[in-house]
Formats: structure tokens, C-alpha cells, sequence
């Protein structure tokens, strides 16, 4: 047990000279357990939230665990009586049912006895009961409310498109332009390069008026298609598929095999990693954009998660035990492929500082 | 009578031969129009086909936007139909920088575009300044001997994939008035406040909310290039008793340049551009005072009512300049970063 943990902890101090914690050390833990709490926190605090239910959400100070006062059904009255623990006028501590509250007053009855005459209880000596409680509504109402399905499958549906024709478009330009000797090649690399110039805050106006001249206004695949040709991801592919050595390509052109054949059936699953790696970006880029589908879209029934989230979020009575809940389920893949596939991301990215 | 489990397909087998045979089909069906395509061209017109989707998309959707963006900003009305457009010449450059005294935005003609100039500029100062520094002390950090480097390495990263609308809800959440970090000062006899309300809060709220948001990122290149630091420079220093103040300094910092310069103007490219998880955190305000360029463009063209598309093209046109300025410069940095690589 000690072991494992002077090889957690190991430290400058104990490789060197066997002391004590260097300052370094002490920074380094403190930098790091501050960063888990600060990193982490306030995910955790948003998927708690999302379990409140409205009234426990409006309470400050929140309680960091989703809480619900408890209730019971009293006979001779209709609704649920929300449960208390009580200060009675006799000093002992009794759990009663409060029926209204009148000023600084709650009439409350006791549920084991319910003929008895209700009790008149200063509100400050009265505590709710409450339990630990999920409130799963917040989860389900939005289907049913808010047409949430709809934005679910708008989302998945530009995603999974766009990543589709992303790798198909890449890798073949990838292809030509690593296997092929042609006029116009370094024009073409120069062009991919210019288009890392030119972000959509630059051209959104333009490309607009482009996108509703093709009839692709309020059309998902005016949200997909402006986006499926990533400067990115011809790169990565290209730097991958110069390390296909070219005999391997002579060999199949000497067994009468096609272009198209050599690209479709060597080249591409040769090229499998890099295309996961590209098909990992392309699915968190897609999921998370926002600012073109704001543009494209603006009827209801085609909002993408993100958009729907962001109207809902800024009307004026914000529904935020709804917009907790879908904030969560919105995070939802991005977790999944951090969970699994962080590791692509992170070496995509260490590779070749794009993102 | 048993059946041997070794020629029974797995699962992951089986799904992808579901996915593969259509596929294949499809392509095996392509095949015979492309190999008379290619009897008909030969190799390089092949090339040039794979080439062309592509290039067709990059032509449409970026390089067509850029001519019409010069267009748009030459040309005024409401009308987004280009021949339904006046040409008026350098009029909207003139009204954007049409000032009494640049430094207060409120003697401009155009006083969002200045307010949205003037706050760009303070937010990409701060932002970068801090971004840098907290990447470079994290990156050194996860550098050091830590058992589960990978793990925290993980934690710092994990807000650069969630969505920016996730991220600006996440902290609206945090900084309202029944928030967390009410919560957390409260003990202290803080009275609750609501952060996002407040003019300066609002904005510190947006530099912290996207350094939150992006740390992760630059720190992973930063710690791509800590790691690529040959060891035998440190021994060596080990060996001579160097102060550990003056490793840093002497090897780790120089050694880092490269990679330092590129991370810093990736971030300035990154912050200058600043919009989606500031507009879901704040909407611009309170007032104007997180009021930023890519914001003021997109309501210019979009939201203002009548909109002025003309006028957005020619903000987007100065924003695009100095983007293109930035970019060259990280090429040209990056160039003589490899180039020191192969050197050494």
C-alpha cells in the first residue's frame, strides 16, 4: 500500500535526495487537484442540476445532490401534502403535513391522525423532509414538449452525413494529391492552404446568399454540405497516405486493376487509421457546431441539438430544468468519445496542431 | 452435433460485413464507368476526378464567398440578390471607420462595430496572455514524473470537445444568481450576485469562460513539444548541478520557441474570432460589453432589421485581413520552427 502510494506521489525531493516535498511538488499536486475540481466540477454540477426539479433548482443555498421534499396523501384532502418536520407548541418535534401557509404561518396536520384539528406552525420552525430524489421528468418531458426527438435526430443525421462525405471527399483528394504527378498539383495544395485562411465568421454573409440562391435555406444539407471539404482533413489523410509506398500501386496496375480500384480497395484501408482519426474530428465538429446551423436554420422542426438549445436558452422564462437535462444528453457523445477514443484525438492533435 | 465456434463470425465481424457488402456492391458497380472514364482520360485526368469534388466544394462554399464578400462590401441595400444591389463604392469602409477619435467608440457613426473592435482587442490581449501562461504551467506540470500522466493529461482536455453551447450554458448556470459560485462564496458572507449582470464581471466571465473552454488544447501541443526535448540535455545540466530556475530559462524555454510562437498565434487566430460560447454565456451584454466583432458582424447581417449585408462584408473583410496576417505569420514562424527541428 505504502509502495503504491510513493509511486503516486513520487516527487522531486524523493528521487534526489530521499527529503521531503520539494515546493515543486507541493504546486504540482495542488495545480493538478485544483485543475480535476475545475475541469470536472462543473460538468458534475450541471448533470447533478439536471436531476432537480424546478422548486429545488430556485433554492439558494443549493444542495449539492438533487433533494426533493417528501409527500403524502392525506385523507379529506385532494392534493399531495408536502411533509414536515415540525417544532409543535409543546416543544417536541413532530413530522406533520403542511395544508397552506398564511403569513408567517403554516396550518399543519398531523397524517397518522387526519380528524384531528390542524396546528398553527411558525414557518421557521418547521424543516421539509426531504430525500434524495431524481427528477427522470426533466429527462422525458422535452420529447414530449419540446419536439426534442426531432433536434435529436436532425443532429445525428448532419453528423453522420457530413462525416460520411467528409472522409469519402478528402481521402480522394488526399489520394490525387499523393499519388498522383499532375499539372496544377502545387496550385491545388495552395488553395487547400488558403482555405485555413478563410473561417466562417469571414465569408457567413456570402456564403448565405450561396447557400439560399442553391434552395438549400432551411435545408439540412445547406448545414452539411458547406462543411464536408476540411483543409484539416486533407491534410492528415495526404501526410498518411505519403507514407503508402507507390510499388504497391504499381503492382495492382499491373494485375489490370483501376484507379478506382487501387484508391477503393488499397489505398483507403490502407489509409484506415488516419480516416479514423479524421471520422473521430469530424463527428465532435459537426455535433458541436453551432453558428452555421443558427444561420441556416431557422424553422423549428429542423433546429439541430445545438440550435434548439440555444433559442430555448434564450427566451426569457428560461425552463432550465429542461435545458439542464438536454444540456446533459447533448453532451452525452462528446463524453462517449472522450471516454474511448480520447486518445486519437489527443495524438491527432499532438501530431499536427490542428483542430 | 456440435458446431465449432471458430467458424461461427463474431459480432464485430458480422456488422462489418453487413456494412461492407453494400458498399462493395455499390463500388463494384462504380467500377465500370470509371474504368472507361479512365480509358477515355488516362491517369492524371484521374487525378484531376479525384480531385474535383473537392475542389468543388472548396470553390462554392469558400473561394465564391470571398469574390462576393468584396462585392457585398462595395455594394449597399438590404437586397442579398447581387444584381438587385447598388454599387456605392467605398462607403461602407468609410462608414465603419467614419470617427471623431478612435480611442471612444461612442464618436463613431458605426459605435457597435468600434465597441466590438475595442472589446476584440482587450479580450484577445487577456485571453492569450493567460491562455499561454496556464497551458505552459500545465504543460510542464503533466511533463514532469506524474504516475497516470495520461489521466491528467485527460482531465485538462476534457472542455475542448464539449460544444460551445454546452459550455456557455454549463457556466450560465454556474455565474447565475443561485449558482455554484455563489454557493462556493457564500460561507465567505458573500451575498449572492449575479454575475453575468455586471458590465466588467460579464467580461472577465467571457476570458475565463473560453480559457476554460480551450486551455487543454494549446496545452497538449505545448506538452508534444516539452516531450520531444531530448532527455541528455537535462543530465547534462543534472550532472553540472544546474539550478532548476536556470534549466528552465537556459534549455526548456528556448528549446520550446517554436512550438511556443506557434501555440501563441494559433490563439490570437482562435480569439480574435471569439463568439459561440460568450453569445450563449452573455448575448453580448449586458449593454455591449461582451460585444465582440464575429457577434457585431452576424447581427449586422443577419438580425438588424433592415439587415446590412454590405456593411458585414466590409467588417468581415478587415476581420479576414488580419486573420490572413496572423495565418502567414504562424506559417512562416512554424517554417523556421521545422527547419530549427531538422537542425538540430
Amino acid at each position: 500500500m505504502s509502495r503504491a502510494a510513493s509511486f503516486i506521489f513520487r516527487r522531486r525531493g524523493s528521487q534526489k535526495h530521499g527529503r521531503g516535498w520539494h515546493w515543486t511538488d507541493i504546486v504540482t499536486w495542488l495545480w493538478l487537484i485544483g485543475g480535476l475540481i475545475v475541469m470536472f466540477g462543473p460538468a458534475l454540477w450541471l448533470i447533478f442540476s439536471s436531476f432537480k426539479t424546478p422548486a429545488a433548482l430556485a433554492e439558494f443555498p443549493p444542495s449539492i445532490l438533487p433533494y426533493a421534499s417528501q409527500q403524502v396523501t392525506v385523507a379529506g384532502h385532494e392534493q399531495p401534502l408536502t411533509l414536515y418536520d415540525a417544532k409543535m407548541p409543546d416543544g417536541t418535534t413532530k413530522r406533520m403535513a403542511e395544508i397552506r401557509r398564511i403569513g408567517l404561518f403554516s396550518q399543519m396536520i398531523d397524517p397518522a391522525d387526519p380528524g384531528a384539528p390542524p396546528v398553527r406552525i411558525n414557518i421557521d420552525d418547521r424543516q421539509p423532509v426531504r430525500k434524495l430524489s431524481f427528477a427522470t421528468e426533466n429527462y422525458t418531458e422535452p420529447f414530449v414538449h419540446f419536439d426534442f426527438f426531432r433536434y435529436l435526430w436532425n443532429s445525428v443525421f448532419v453528423t453522420v452525413m457530413a462525416t460520411v462525405i467528409t472522409l469519402v471527399v478528402n481521402s480522394m483528394a488526399a489520394f490525387a494529391l499523393s499519388k498522383y504527378e499532375f499539372r496544377g498539383r502545387s496550385f491545388a495544395m495552395l488553395i487547400i492552404l488558403a482555405t485555413l485562411m478563410v473561417p466562417l465568421s469571414v465569408i457567413m454573409v456570402p456564403l448565405y446568399s450561396i447557400i439560399s440562391s442553391l434552395g438549400l435555406f432551411n435545408n439540412l444539407w445547406g448545414v452539411i454540405l458547406p462543411t464536408v471539404a476540411t483543409p484539416t482533413g486533407v491534410f492528415i489523410l495526404r501526410q498518411y497516405m505519403l507514407t503508402i509506398p507507390d510499388e504497391l500501386l504499381d503492382a495492382a496496375r499491373m494485375d489490370k486493376a483501376s484507379e478506382w480500384q487501387i484508391y477503393w480497395r488499397i489505398v483507403l484501408p490502407l489509409t484506415a487509421p488516419a480516416l479514423a482519426v479524421l471520422a473521430i474530428f469530424s463527428v465532435v465538429w459537426r455535433w458541436n457546431d453551432f453558428l452555421w446551423p443558427l444561420i441556416v436554420l431557422s424553422r423549428k422542426e429542423l433546429y439541430t441539438l445545438q440550435v434548439g438549445l440555444s433559442i430555448y436558452s434564450g427566451e426569457l422564462n428560461v425552463q432550465w430544468h429542461f435545458i439542464l437535462a438536454m444540456t446533459v444528453v447533448t453532451m452525452i457523445p462528446v463524453v462517449l468519445v472522450f471516454i474511448f477514443l480520447q486518445r486519437f484525438i489527443t495524438t491527432g492533435i499532438a501530431g499536427t496542431g490542428l483542430k | 452435433m456440435t458446431v465449432s465456434n471458430a467458424d461461427k463470425p463474431t459480432l464485430p465481424e458480422r456488422l462489418g460485413t453487413i456494412v461492407k457488402t453494400p458498399v462493395g456492391v455499390v463500388m463494384g458497380l462504380i467500377d465500370a464507368p470509371m474504368r472507361a472514364l479512365q480509358r477515355l482520360t488516362g491517369l492524371s485526368g484521374m487525378a484531376l476526378f479525384f480531385l474535383a469534388p473537392n475542389m468543388l466544394i472548396f470553390g462554392i462554399f469558400v473561394l465564391l464567398p470571398l469574390g462576393i464578400n468584396v462585392v457585398y462590401s462595395v455594394t449597399g441595400g438590404s437586397a442579398l440578390f447581387l444584381p438587385e444591389r447598388t454599387y456605392v463604392g467605398g462607403d461602407q469602409y468609410a462608414r465603419l471607420f467614419d470617427c471623431g477619435n478612435y480611442l471612444d467608440a461612442l464618436t463613431c457613426q458605426e459605435d457597435a462595430f468600434w465597441t466590438a473592435v475595442g472589446n476584440t482587442f482587450w479580450f484577445v490581449v487577456l485571453q492569450v496572455t493567460f491562455m499561454i501562461l496556464a497551458a505552459l504551467v500545465t504543460a510542464l506540470i503533466l511533463n514532469r514524473n506524474l504516475a497516470a500522466r495520461s489521466f491528467w493529461r485527460a482531465v485538462f482536455f476534457f472542455p475542448v470537445l464539449l460544444s460551445p453551447v454546452v459550455v456557455g450554458l454549463i457556466w450560465r448556470w454556474i455565474l447565475q444568481r443561485q449558482g455554484l459560485l455563489n454557493f462556493i462564496l457564500y460561507p465567505f458572507g458573500m451575498e449572492p450576485y449575479n454575475w453575468l449582470t455586471d458590465r466588467d464581471w460579464s467580461f472577465m466571465a467571457a476570458v475565463g469562460v473560453s480559457l476554460w473552454a480551450h486551455m487543454g488544447f494549446y496545452t497538449l501541443i505545448l506538452l508534444a513539444g516539452l516531450q520531444a526535448i531530448p532527455k541528455d540535455l537535462y543530465e547534462a545540466a543534472a550532472m553540472d548541478g544546474t539550478r532548476p530556475g536556470r534549466v528552465f530559462w537556459r534549455i526548456t524555454l528556448p528549446l520550446l520557441a517554436p512550438n511556443l510562437i506557434v501555440v501563441i498565434v494559433l490563439a490570437l487566430i482562435r480569439a480574435v474570432q471569439v463568439f459561440d460560447e460568450v453569445y450563449i454565456l452573455t448575448g453580448g451584454g449586458p449593454g455591449t460589453s461582451t460585444l465582440f466583432l464575429t457577434q457585431y458582424i452576424y447581427e449586422t447581417g443577419f438580425v438588424s432589421q433592415p439587415r446590412n449585408p454590405g456593411l458585414a462584408a466590409a467588417a468581415s473583410i478587415l476581420m479576414g485581413l488580419v486573420l490572413v496576417v496572423l495565418t502567414l505569420l504562424q506559417l512562416g514562424l512554424g517554417k523556421r520552427g521545422e527547419n530549427k527541428g531538422k537542425r538540430r
